[in-house]
């Protein structure tokens, strides 16, 4: 267990360090919402923002000088207190479940050891999900606070989507903390080193032109547990919540200016912890396929002949491979939403009690026996 | 446990929330009453006629208490898989492998009754 530090020096960093994630990821929403503007522009065969700034770039910047400018309103049958907490209750399960996701290599400076995240918890996963399916509840206060119809009835539906599909999601990671053994992501990490080896029945198998990924182990998790993130964070095609034919905008009807704001800012942490996490789970965090992080700090070594170069280089090309790996998931989330329809509610309810639910218990069950005859009987 | 890297930065996104919504009413100013309309809830442009206490489907507090227990049932099953490897190893699988068998036996019965009672039909 890495605590914050022991010297002063490194418990100041790391506080530092949880502040720059947390910006980090407030920073990504921009150029996330900037992207899915322009991308589904680009699939609907339009434009897109293409004025401010080089690309549209910087829509967003004068979006946000836009939302400053908005009057700030409560409706009368409101509760004051309730709508007004919801969105800034909003930002913190995201950004603190995000935290715990390692992005790269732990950076060595001469005696200390600081980790490429918010902070290391040995629970990993357990934490993360605990704190990310608190949105619950800032979606529920939301609802309530706004005292209209549309957003109770959105928030009681958004609740019921997330606990629903919290199921087939905390069930599809029981067969992955089976094959790892651990709840630590990263120690998962570790372990998905080195090119993919099976072994059974006395043979064994290398494939050296594949890297040793989850997502070989655990193929049905990992699409159990996509689909159920996509329901997680409210996006299309589970977006019930806010479906505009229906509920007007679901939750957050009554919301605008920078309150609605603060809202995008949590869905769009949600998708990047279901993206962090399928890096993590399924495709070898942010290790590099077929170069290890020993391999990449010999050869920065011999290049720098410093080894404080030689960590700062490792730390940050591992840093870049994960957000390579992390870009990828949050395009699939982009793209997915402007290529599926939406889902009727009972179908909706019904993928995920009558169809996931069984999936991932089956998975649990084939994966546990599979484990068990093969450690039983040492084959 | 970094409990106190976690409570300074809950801290921080809190203050850092709360800031940015006194920065938007004062640049942006409170909505004045120019009209008691204005003040009302969204309802398509009519007047408003919604009771505070809007009727909600008891659909979803059923879906909520099967939540409960089925969570609670995967909640047990996560020590179980973490152990797993190691009880094999110090020969105790068998009776590790068996006992969750019979525990995942139960949660499928419960999920077989619960659709069989329909108590996940939504009409």
């Amino acid at each position: 267990m890495v605590s914050m530090g022991t010297t002063s020096f490194e418990i100041t960093v790391n506080l530092i360090k949880t502040l720059l994630v947390f910006l980090m990821m407030v920073q990504a929403v921009p150029i996330l919402v900037w992207l899915e503007r322009r991308g589904s522009a680009f699939i609907q065969n339009r434009f897109g923002p293409n004025r401010v700034g080089p690309l549209g770039l910087v829509q967003l910047l004068a979006d946000a000088v836009k939302f400053l400018h908005k009057e700030d309103f409560v409706p009368d049958k409101g509760n004051r207190f309730l709508f007004y907490a919801a969105p800034v209750f909003a930002l913190i399960p995201a950004s603190i479940a995000y935290m715990a996701i390692p992005m790269s290599v732990p950076l060595i400076l001469g005696e200390s050891k600081f980790l490429i995240q918010g902070f290391e918890i040995n629970v990993g996963i357990v934490f993360i999900l605990g704190i990310s399916s608190l949105a619950a509840y800032t979606i529920l206060m939301a609802g309530w606070g706004s005292g209209s119809k549309f957003s109770l009835m959105g928030a009681m539906r958004a609740s019921a989507q997330i606990i629903s599909y919290e199921l087939a999601l905390g069930l599809s990671i029981v067969g992955i903390i089976m094959t790892y053994g651990t709840f630590n992501l990263t120690e998962m990490i570790t372990a998905q080193m080195g090119p993919l080896s099976f072994s059974g029945f006395g043979y064994g198998t290398t494939l050296s032109w594949l890297p040793n990924w989850g997502i070989f182990y655990q193929p049905v998790a990992a699409v159990l547990f996509f689909a159920a993130a996509f329901a997680e964070s409210n996006r299309l095609p589970f977006d019930l919540a806010e479906g505009e034919a229906e509920l007007v905008a679901g939750f957050h009807t009554e919301y605008g200016g920078f309150k609605m704001l603060m809202f995008f800012i949590g869905e769009y942490g949600h998708m990047m912890i279901a993206a962090g996490l399928m890096t993590t789970f399924f495709f070898g965090g942010y290790l590099i396929p077929y170069i290890t992080p020993a391999e990449v700090y010999q050869f920065a070594l011999a290049l720098f002949g410093s080894e404080t170069a030689a960590n700062i280089f490792n730390s940050v090309v591992h840093f870049l491979a994960y957000n390579i790996k992390f870009a990828v998931f949050l395009w699939i989330f982009i793209h997915v939403r402007w290529t599926l329809p939406r889902f009727r509610y009972d179908q909706l309810m019904d993928l995920g009690w009558k169809t996931m639910l069984p999936w991932a218990l089956g998975n649990t069950i084939i994966t546990a026996v599979v484990i068990f005859t093969a450690a039983y009987f040492k084959l | 446990m970094p409990l106190g890297g976690i409570i300074f930065i809950t801290v921080f996104i809190a203050v850092f929330g709360v800031i940015l919504i006194y920065l938007a009413r004062a640049i942006g100013g409170v909505a004045k009453r120019t009209s008691n309309a204005k003040m009302e809830i969204y309802e398509c442009g009519i007047e408003e006629i919604e009771k505070k206490d809007t009727k909600v489907s008891v659909k979803f507090y059923l879906t909520a208490i099967l939540f409960i227990l089925f969570d609670i049932e995967i909640i047990f099953m996560y020590p179980w898989a973490i152990q797993f490897r190691e009880f094999i190893t110090k020969g105790v699988g068998v009776v590790t492998f068996v006992s969750m068998m019979i525990f995942l036996a139960i949660f499928i019965f419960g999920l077989w009754w619960e659709i069989k009672s329909k108590a996940l039909e939504w009409d």
